[in-house]
């Protein structure tokens, strides 16, 4: 299908094999990441294989591929972030000094001051959240506060109330509460809000509880979760 | 073939613009929300004219906004200083009464309004009721704008919109985004089975409670209503 001519700069085929005689199991892609893996964070980066012991023989063996400079094909990821796995449950407080992306169940609060929290699309968080930035792709019950960016996606869904400096919804995303926009530079502090006429308190509900407790829009859940724990 | 090839270099290109786009049809039960190609065009308000003019002057005022979350919403009214509520209020209703005789449900009825308009009273300076008020039938609406009445303030200001042409069997199903303070986006998504077509007449009795009422016709047949509290 492709025909090489001499203007052709790198032999793809060559950069591919050297990356899997470097023992990476992750195929390089050619033309670009899919839409998909754009859509979420990237996975976290896993431990690299330890290199391969060269030898004096196979020093031998290796032959350069390639006079191009490779460029590093790993994708732009933060560096360290901490991952609630999708079967994974939490039920206490969380405070991080790096990102987090959260794909499990949460309950109880999250702090992340000055870094990015990622609700991925199986995520079901039952928390009062605090962080510099959120996106949000699955389902969060609690008040959210950010010091700068809330990314609400389609299909995502966000029970309670957000003060953050900016806001961004897609089409599709589900929201009941209030949006409150505080101007960077102004600390957020507690509004003068009006409730709900009746505060029910909520009841830091498994998923499984979710319509009962979907009702109870704008609520936090319950405070003052002892403990922390995975189940 | 010669013969359209002469034309077009005599003539030009045909203009496509001239053939009408196919209209979207959504002949469900008027249940759910249809999922056909939009048609989107922005065009002047005056009802939204009239009920910014009402808050252009103030800031920090709680604005309840039934329509769901939208981006261009949000940005509008958060950037006039006001604090945004939204409910989603179509999609619960749907979600809670698949079907319509269950409108009729006081039980249900209260439950609903439990959850979606569960607020302490006059706490609103501002309503944008959009037209979901005309998927309600009778019991339901009644009971929503007595709960309405209760929430927003004294001398605040209601827009609702409803379909002006009596007695039709189908009407278009719309969502609408505020482009800026004096025009609309209005967002043609399919038609719909009406629950009821409200007259003024009928209007003004439902809003009893409310001091007035302000109609304004608009090209697509809405009335575009503004109630002050």
């Amino acid at each position: 299908m492709f025909a090489f001519s001499p203007r052709t700069p790198i032999d793809y085929h060559h950069v591919e094999y050297v990356f899997k005689k470097a023992g990476r199991t992750r195929t390089v892609s050619m033309w670009g990441k899919k839409k998909d893996e754009e859509a979420l964070p990237p996975p976290p980066r896993q431990a690299p294989p330890p290199p391969p012991v060269i030898t004096e023989s196979s020093k031998k063996e290796i032959t350069p591929v390639s006079s191009m400079p490779i460029r590093n094909a790993e994708p732009e990821m933060p560096k360290n972030i901490a991952t609630v796995g999708k079967s994974v449950a939490v039920k206490g407080q969380i405070f991080s000094r790096e990102e987090l992306l959260v794909d499990g169940e949460v309950e109880g609060t999250i702090e992340l001051v000055e870094h990015r929290l990622t609700i991925g699309p199986n995520g079901k968080v039952r928390a009062a959240i605090k962080a510099r930035e959120i996106v949000i792709l699955g389902s969060v019950w609690g008040n959210v506060e950010v010091t700068d960016k809330i990314d609400i996606r389609k299909d995502a869904r966000l029970e309670g109330d957000i003060k953050t400096a900016r806001i961004i919804i897609e089409d599709g995303a589900y929201f009941k509460g209030s949006i409150d926009i505080v101007k960077p530079g102004e600390a957020v502090k507690p509004a003068a809000t009006p409730r709900p006429a009746a505060p029910a308190p909520v009841q830091a509900a498994l998923p499984s509880q979710a319509p009962a407790a979907a009702s109870q829009a704008g609520h936090p859940p319950a405070a003052g979760i002892a403990g922390a724990g995975a189940k | 073939m010669l013969t359209e090839r002469l034309r077009t270099i005599l003539l030009g290109p045909p203009r496509a613009s001239l053939i009408p786009p196919p209209r979207p049809i959504y002949l469900g039960r008027g249940r759910g929300l249809p999922n056909e190609k939009e048609v989107i065009e922005t065009r002047a308000s005056r009802g939204l004219d009239q009920f910014f003019s009402y808050i252009k002057d103030e800031t920090g005022l709680a604005i309840l906004d039934l329509s769901g979350l939208t981006q261009s919403n949000v940005d509008f009214i958060t950037s006039l200083g006001h604090k945004l509520y939204t409910e989603d209020f179509l999609r619960s209703l749907y979600a809670t009464f698949p079907e319509e005789s269950d409108q009729m449900n006081s039980g249900l009825i209260e439950r609903f309004l439990n959850e979606n308009l569960n607020y302490e009273d006059d706490t609103f300076s501002g309503v944008l009721v959009w037209d979901v008020l005309e998927h309600m039938a009778p019991p339901l609406l009644a009971a929503t704008i007595e709960r309405l009445a209760r929430i927003v303030k004294p001398k605040s200001y209601l827009l609702a919109l409803f379909h002006a042409q009596e007695r039709a069997s189908s009407v278009p199903f719309y969502s609408f985004r505020i482009a800026d303070s004096k025009s609309m986006t209005v967002n043609m998504r399919g038609s719909r089975t009406p629950t009821q077509i409200l007259n003024n007449r009928t209007l003004e009795k439902l809003f009893h409670k409310f001091e007035s009422l302000k109609f304004f016709l608009t090209r697509e047949h809405l009335r575009e209503v503004i109630v002050k509290r």
